[in-house]
């Protein structure tokens, strides 16, 4: 008789670990094979490459919202198999309940975290979140009546509400411009200093890596080459070399600046292979 | 606004205009007489035969169709007394209009409790909708008055027949359209009521439902729509009590004016009831 499915414990000790991780649609042709990284506790992780390399593929895997072909991801030691409250995860297209007011999206978010909370408690943690992402002004509003700038950081501030263990975010400001998205990138990174928050983030934006990251993963397409099929891949980890405390408007002072953005771009350019 | 007042109203004056129109024609058209029969040299014996025959030669008939004014005034009269209630054949009109409403409200009200939540498991389930499919497309396009005598001799009862034909065209849009409005639901809403890990029950209530209430409610104007439509020739079937027993008890009594007031009634109970859904549909619709 077959033993009890035990829960498999990681064998190495980083907060989170990705072992392995592979998606196929055609099984000869998986999209990526062989990913593996890990996440320390407080890391904030930017992934980098072009459509179609299976970035959100990968999140939605660490989110529990899609199944990898093989490979494991493990949390905090447990293996991740499912949609989790220990995850928060930012939409793309900020993905709030349109017939729900500010307040009234956020509650629902603390009240799947907490059900037992009295109103009181629930509503001054609302009002808590909503007051970190500036909004306070537009609390009883519905998202139709907020720009897009505001209903993403609506989204940050749920995903924050119910106190995660790591926050994925699926390039939050991909639809924004490019004013909104400096001063949004700003507040998600003075808040994610304060907190402490690991962060896994999704972006296509060199510059937004490079303020937000601490180490940059850089990612290839699979693609047809003279030897075969070659799946697509995490090509090249880049650790941020500049100092923590960094701002978006001093950014292009910084020593060491402009090399690493010219590395990045070089490898997009060059070496992901576009589609 | 304002250019949008002044285009209100002018479209109720062009409506009055045309409300005008119409019973000038319908007055017209009532009051023409009839070409009566070529009197020519008739014995006396044949003029008494053919008085006898209802064929007077002598006497101006009119086309029989009633005026304007004598349906505004039969309306006046059954208008000022609409509660009144003597015997089976005689009932005020609102007594008659309250049976059909109950009958709609009753058999629309089962239909809810069957379409709604079949449509959510239709909706949710691929297996359920496959399955389900041939039969919905296969009953869905029944005439519901087809049903009449299976449910007469099946339930018995004349009253109960009504109201179950009204359950059974009322049924499939609303199923329809649960079951479409349930299946796109955006993907987005659901994927965060998994990360947060929501319970099925309160998934149901707090993010499909509400998604999908525009798409339901649609579906009951729809089935509200078609049960008024299906009431008055149900109930000119089965007879014995509302609207459209009243219709056709006046048609019996040849009394065009009775049938005409309640054609009009009919259709401003129609027409108030589909506004009210209209309402109800305003107040769950969303912006994205």
């Amino acid at each position: 008789m077959a033993a009890a499915p035990q829960q498999k414990v990681s064998p190495v000790d980083g907060f989170l670990e990705i072992e392995k991780l592979s998606k196929a649609y055609q099984a000869a042709k998986p999209v990526f094979a062989d990913v593996s990284f890990t996440l320390e506790r407080g890391e904030f992780v930017c992934i980098i490459g072009h459509s179609g390399c299976g970035k959100t593929t990968i999140l939605n895997v660490l989110a529990g919202l899609d199944i990898a072909t093989s490979g494991n991801v493990f949390m905090d030691g447990r293996e991740v198999a499912g949609p989790s409250l220990e995850r928060g995860v930012v939409f793309q297209s900020h993905a709030l309940m349109p017939w729900l007011t500010v307040r009234q999206n956020i509650a629902f978010a603390v009240k799947s975290r907490w059900p037992d909370r009295p109103k009181v408690e629930v509503q001054a943690l609302v009002e808590k979140f909503v007051a970190m992402v500036g909004l306070s002004h537009a609390i009883d509003k519905k998202p139709s009546q907020l720009s897009g700038g505001m209903k993403q950081r609506v989204g940050i501030a749920r995903a924050f509400s119910i106190s995660p263990k790591m926050l994925l975010l699926d390039e939050p400001f991909g639809a924004l411009d490019a004013l909104t998205r400096g001063t949004i990138q700003d507040e998600l990174m003075s808040i994610v200093r304060q907190t402490q928050q690991t962060v896994f983030m999704i972006t296509h934006d060199v510059d937004e890596a490079i303020l937000l990251a601490d180490r940059i993963l850089l990612m290839s397409n699979g693609s047809e080459t003279a030897t075969g099929y070659v799946p697509g891949g995490i090509a090249e980890v880049v650790v941020n070399p500049l100092p923590r405390e960094r701002t978006r408007a001093g950014l292009h002072h910084l020593d060491g600046y402009y090399e690493l953005r010219n590395h990045i771009v070089d490898f997009l350019v060059t070496r992901a292979v576009a589609h | 606004m304002s250019t949008s007042r002044n285009l209100n109203l002018r479209a109720a004056l062009v409506s009055l205009l045309l409300l005008a129109v119409l019973v000038g024609v319908w007055q017209l058209a009532a009051s023409s007489p009839a070409i009566g029969g070529a009197a020519g040299n008739v014995s006396a014996e044949e003029l008494e035969y053919l008085k006898m025959m209802g064929k007077d030669p002598g006497a101006t008939k009119s086309t029989g169709f009633p005026s304007p004014w004598a349906v505004a005034q039969v309306s006046w009269s059954h208008l000022a007394d609409p509660f009144y209630d003597r015997g089976p054949n005689d009932k005020g009109i609102a007594v008659q209009l309250a049976y059909s409403l109950g009958r709609v409200g009753l058999g629309f009200a089962l239909a809810c409790l069957v379409a709604i939540p079949l449509g959510f498991g239709i909706g949710m389930s691929p297996l359920l909708r496959k399955s389900f499919d041939p039969f919905v497309q296969l009953l869905k396009p029944i005439s519901p008055l087809a049903w009449m005598p299976l449910a007469l001799y099946t339930l018995k009862d004349s009253d109960v027949s009504g109201i179950f034909v009204i359950f059974i065209c009322s049924v499939w849009p609303m199923l329809v359209n649960t079951a479409f409005g349930v299946a796109s639901v955006k993907r987005d809403w659901l994927n965060v009521a998994s990360t947060l890990e929501v319970s099925p029950l309160r998934k149901a209530f707090l993010v499909i439902l509400p998604a999908a209430a525009p798409t339901i409610l649609t579906g009951m104007r729809i089935s509200m729509g078609i049960a008024w439509l299906v009431i008055v020739a149900a109930e000119m079937l089965v007879g014995g009590t509302g609207i459209g027993y009243f219709v056709w008890n006046e048609w019996n009594n040849l009394s065009l004016t009775n049938v005409i007031f309640a054609i009009l009634v009919i259709g401003v109970v129609g027409m108030l009831l589909d506004l009210a859904f209209g309402q109800l549909q305003k107040a769950v619709t969303y912006v994205e």
